[in-house]
């Protein structure tokens, strides 16, 4: 294999006439093999894996604690309001509203250079901002689940006796997450593909190798195809475990 | 045991209750008819505080349970509720939809709430089905195990929601049937019904209601064979 590169790239030097297939096997093999470079890809995946992961726990935290905050405001009783829950309600809907008119990059950006200007780990930040990103995101889809519930399912546990917060947690929570997974897989997917914009931030992941190879090789077109396929397969992966999971929650559905 | 005073709700500008004082005395059946949007179900919907009142009272055994400041969750321990749509917890066996709330509440531990589950189901003839899923059930079944969940608290009095208005036909009676037994057994029951056979033979006492108020009450016999209310009168002859 090297040699055949070798021998090929020396012709190109030498200013001779390759065929195509040897000129692109060229390209391929620079872009990686050489100097086992494909490393670097799967290094560039294990961060963008491991970002995905601690964005997805900071994202989830987030929007299970707004929407919660969020739902129990509006299912107060009529004339019994809290203020707390108020106050807390007023800053769960600029938190939403703040997150989602920005676009994503520009809260990297200001997260990197405007918030912590003193910290260099670019991962961290990365993925905390893309977790701030997606909890706004993921508390809506969170709080339509909780809202699309028959409503007769937290009257029947209220009617029980039950207090609203194990009404929630043993009836009303684990119905709305059967429900809203489908569209949380879709968040999450896009929160992986999303780790890619950390790049702008010079965080390191898979994009990034593919950025510094062919800052090297000066040859885009495999790098960038090929992290496209790693990102493929990755949401590919996912999207069949979220699948799995969806079939498992419906068994109690059947007739 | 429950006492009403000058209760009203409106939704919005849309008045649904207009001023009803009302008793409901330990032991009673009382069994609630009237057109549809009369204001029965949140008549009934108010006792336990599944709507709020806009004005007036409810005390229960002695507590206003409409102040504020009183907490609800306890009394509505005391006060089982049936719904039109059963609402069964669909995420639970038929054991677990029982068991729930007397094991959370503290009212049990899970072992005696399995065995009070279990003589509930077998009362309704429905043991067999203690690890079904709901929705593997009729919704006769259904609602008998509906029955059965709000029992399970050992409540004080059973308000039921229109219990058979979404049930097949032939599937009324065996509901029926077992609200006859809770009714033999002494259980003090609201019913907001439409099932005219059923208020005439358990009923001990029948509310009419129309437009917000309860425009006529009275024994079965009363209400039934000698209306005087001219409402009354045009109710009976479309529904009988």
């Amino acid at each position: 294999m090297t040699e055949a590169y070798e021998l090929w790239k020396n012709a190109i030097l030498a200013g001779e006439d390759v065929s195509t297939w040897q000129g692109f096997y060229v390209k391929f093999y620079e872009a990686f093999l050489k100097n086992d470079r494909w490393q670097q890809y799967l290094s560039g995946m294990g961060s963008t894996l491991m970002l995905t992961a601690m964005a997805l726990a900071v994202g989830v935290v987030l929007g299970v604690l707004v929407a919660v905050v969020r739902t129990a405001h509006d299912q107060q009783r009529a004339g019994k309001h809290n203020p707390v829950l108020g106050f807390l309600n007023g800053l769960c809907k600029i938190y939403v509203t703040v997150i989602r008119g920005t676009p994503m990059m520009v809260q990297l950006l200001i997260m990197y250079f405007v918030i912590f200007t003193m910290s260099r780990n670019e991962t961290l930040i990365g993925a905390l901002a893309l977790g701030i990103n997606s909890g706004a995101y993921v508390a809506e889809i969170i709080r339509g689940g909780l809202m699309a519930l028959d409503p007769g399912q937290m009257e029947a546990g209220r009617s029980l006796g039950l207090n609203y917060v194990d009404t929630m947690r043993f009836i009303v929570i684990p119905q709305a997450f059967k429900t809203i997974l489908p569209a949380l897989g879709n968040e999450f997917i896009t929160l992986l593909k999303d780790t890619s914009l950390i790049t702008v931030i010079g965080g390191k992941e898979l994009l990034y190798a593919a950025q510094a190879i062919y800052g090297r090789t000066y040859e885009q077109m495999f790098p960038l195809i090929g992290v496209a396929l790693m990102y493929l397969v990755m949401v590919m992966i996912f999207s069949y475990l979220v699948g799995i999971l969806e079939r498992r929650l419906r068994q109690s559905d059947r007739h | 045991m429950i006492d009403i005073k000058h209760l009203s709700k409106s939704f919005g500008k849309q008045l649904v209750l207009d001023d009803i004082s009302e008793h409901i005395y330990p032991g009673e059946k009382v069994v609630i008819l009237g057109p549809s949007g009369s204001g029965k179900s949140t008549f009934l919907r108010c006792l336990n505080l599944m709507e709020t009142p806009t004005s007036g009272t409810v005390t229960f055994d002695g507590m206003e349970i409409t102040d504020p400041k009183v907490k609800v969750d306890p009394i509505r321990r005391q006060m089982g509720m049936v719904f039109q749509h059963f609402n069964l917890f669909p995420n639970m066996t038929v054991k677990k939809n029982i068991t729930l709330a007397p094991v959370r509440t503290g009212l049990m531990t899970q072992a005696e709430a399995d065995e009070k589950a279990m003589q509930l189901l077998q009362r309704v003839g429905l043991q067999e089905k203690a690890d079904a899923y709901p929705n593997q059930l009729s919704g006769g079944q259904k609602q008998r195990i509906a029955i059965v969940r709000a029992m399970a608290m050992n409540p004080k009095v059973m308000l039921f929601d229109e219990p058979t208005s979404a049930l097949d036909p032939e599937m009324v009676g065996e509901v029926l049937n077992v609200m006859r037994e809770l009714a033999e057994d002494g259980m003090t029951m609201v019913v907001v019904t439409h099932e005219m056979g059923f208020a005439r033979e358990v009923a001990s006492r029948v509310l009419f209601m129309d437009g917000g108020k309860i425009v006529e009450q009275g024994s079965s016999q009363q209400i039934f064979d000698a209306p005087q209310h001219p409402r009354l009168k045009e109710f009976l002859s479309k529904v009988l």
